[in-house]
């Protein structure tokens, strides 16, 4: 297995409002292969979004580093797919240009880009009747799915996804969230993926890591053995119910 | 608790008929501006007839209207309107890009914006008005002066909202950018442009209008064409029908200019109006 996203000693202290020296996240080391899907779970604040912002390559560390492959992570990369909790769709966007964005800034002839996102919008579960809707006409679940597309039309080799169905109700989130796995396993991506859901965790991940509060360390990395494909009903599985209570354990620990 | 008795809601069967109900008040909203006009008309003639004011104080309407033909057969008018309209234009296109141009860069430095932002706030404080003789002692009476007075009058305004604009721009949609890899220019002309354009169009709309004072004020102290100049010929020579056909004139041009901007930003920013339910 080859190891596609690597952090050693990785430190974030952030400048303390009133002076001073405020440690956000670490230090923190660890490895994902690639085509695996890693779910992050650890208290609030404890530097999850930092952690995710570095991998993408938006901001550098205090001490440590992180690495895509065998190069240090310095800028964002094209190979790297960020999604945020919040879909930051551009408003002044139909769906189907918030999707091909990323392809237009790569030069993409617009008949191409638009033919790939169109090609896109059924397995994010997207109505072609949305194609030209502007982002206020959407619900909050089709915009993540949008925020999605845009990620997914990259082709990247790794997916940062940092709590991106947070905002949403519990049943889009797990229909969502399960529209991903089926993608996901399609796509053979690498994914870390925050997340404050057990549930959910369990049905994407291979490994779920957790986080000590802040400044934020490696307290459990649990392996996930539910087989797969999984279904939204493996959640009734004794196994799941063992490795739910594990994983609570270990958050408990925090 | 006491039992209370509520007025029964109201039906639609207790409305009188919508339908008529409705076009009755459209047609009415459609010709109040229309009536209200012909009312201001009517009163203006009856102050006239009751010989209040001499006629050279308050004119005929009549007066006006054959004054106006006069000069609009004889190209006077044309030529006054095209010389206000070349220096509200031009002036507008100055004021605009010098305006946007510095606004954006004071957005994006903070050295700059520290140095600039309380000089700015001096100057904005001076009224045109007040300089414009100023401009005119510097440029002449020519074409140049009412440009620069038109310039300056739209360049402030602009300048605060092309700043505010740019700085509204929200964080995460730069995020986004940044984690896309877009350029330098991707990001202006696909993120910054379209984000600000509310507050640029917001302030060229006020901009529009602004242009046409400044061009105006312009003519004013000192040209030797233009509406503005025609108002003060006229005026000096107790030609009163002249001055208000004048005024009608600058008037229409201004409204046109800012009609002009409202189709623009409607066309720009379709994508604002399709949220809020739409109203036949
Ligand atoms: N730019 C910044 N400057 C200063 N402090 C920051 C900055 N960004 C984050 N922090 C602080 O660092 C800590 C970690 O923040 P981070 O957003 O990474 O946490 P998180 O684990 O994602 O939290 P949550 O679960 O609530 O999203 C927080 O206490 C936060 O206040
Ligand atoms: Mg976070």
């Amino acid at each position: 297995m080859t190891v596609q996203l690597a952090v050693r000693d990785l430190t974030v202290v952030y400048p303390a409002p009133g002076g001073g020296a405020f440690p956000a996240l670490g230090p923190i080391s660890f490895q994902i292969e690639a085509g695996t899907f890693v779910c992050l779970i650890g208290p609030s604040g404890c530097g999850k979004s930092t952690l995710i912002r570095l991998l993408g390559g938006l901001q550098s560390p205090t001490r440590g580093q992180a690495f895509l492959g065998e190069s240090v992570i310095r800028e964002p990369s094209r190979r790297v797919g960020l999604m945020f909790q919040d879909a930051n769709l551009m408003p002044w966007r139909t769906v189907v240009d918030n999707i091909a964005l990323p392809l237009e800034l790569a030069g993409v002839s617009p008949v191409a880009r638009t033919q790939s996102a169109l090609a896109l919008l059924p397995k994010l579960g997207l109505s072609a009747e949305f194609a030209q809707s502007y982002p206020a006409e959407l619900s909050g679940g089709m915009a993540q799915r949008v925020a999605l597309g845009r990620v997914l039309i990259q082709e990247p080799e790794v997916l940062l996804l940092d709590e991106p169905f947070g905002a949403l109700d519990a049943l889009t989130r797990e229909q969502i969230s399960f529209d991903l796995m089926h993608m996901w396993s399609t796509g053979g991506q690498t994914a870390l993926m925050v997340t404050h859901n057990i549930h959910e965790a369990l049905l994407l991940a291979d490994r779920i890591l957790v986080l000590s509060r802040r400044p934020g360390q490696l307290v459990a990395d649990i392996a996930v053995t539910l087989p797969r494909p999984r279904r939204i009903s493996d959640s009734y599985r004794d196994d799941f119910g063992v490795l739910a209570a594990a994983v609570r354990a270990a958050i408990q620990q925090t | 608790m006491h039992e209370r008795i509520l007025p029964k809601p109201m039906t639609n069967s207790s409305l009188p008929p919508v339908r008529t109900g409705q076009s009755w008040s459209a047609l009415a909203a459609q010709f109040a501006p229309a009536l209200l006009l012909l009312a201001l008309l009517a009163a203006w003639q009856i102050v006239v007839w009751l010989q209040v004011y001499p006629p050279f104080i308050i004119p005929p309407p009549l007066a006006v209207w054959q004054k106006g033909v006069e000069v609009i057969a004889d190209g006077t008018l044309w030529g006054h309107i095209q010389a206000t309209m070349g220096a509200v234009v031009a002036g507008l296109a100055v004021g605009l890009a010098a305006a946007v141009g510095l606004g954006y860069l004071i957005a994006k430095n903070r050295v700059l914006d520290h140095a600039l932002s309380p000089l700015i706030a001096a100057f904005q404080s001076a009224p045109v008005v007040a300089y414009a003789p100023l401009l005119v002692i510097w440029f002449g009476s020519g074409l140049t002066s009412k440009i620069v007075t038109s310039a300056l009058i739209v360049f402030f305004p602009m300048l605060m909202n092309t700043v505010v604009g740019i700085n509204s721009v929200p964080t995460a949609l730069r995020d986004l950018m940044r984690s896309m890899q877009a350029t330098r220019w991707q990001t202006f002309s696909k993120l910054e442009v379209p984000a600000a354009m509310p507050v640029l169009l917001g302030g060229l709309k006020i901009s529009a209008s602004l242009a046409v004072i400044g061009a105006v004020v312009g003519e004013f102290v000192n040209a030797n064409a233009g509406l503005g100049y025609l108002i003060n010929l006229a005026r000096s020579q107790y030609d009163t029908p002249l001055v208000i056909v004048a005024v009608l004139a600058l008037t229409l041009m201004a409204r046109l200019l800012y009609s002009g901007v409202r189709l623009l930003e409607n066309h720009t920013l379709a994508w604002q109006k399709r949220d809020r339910p739409q109203w036949k």
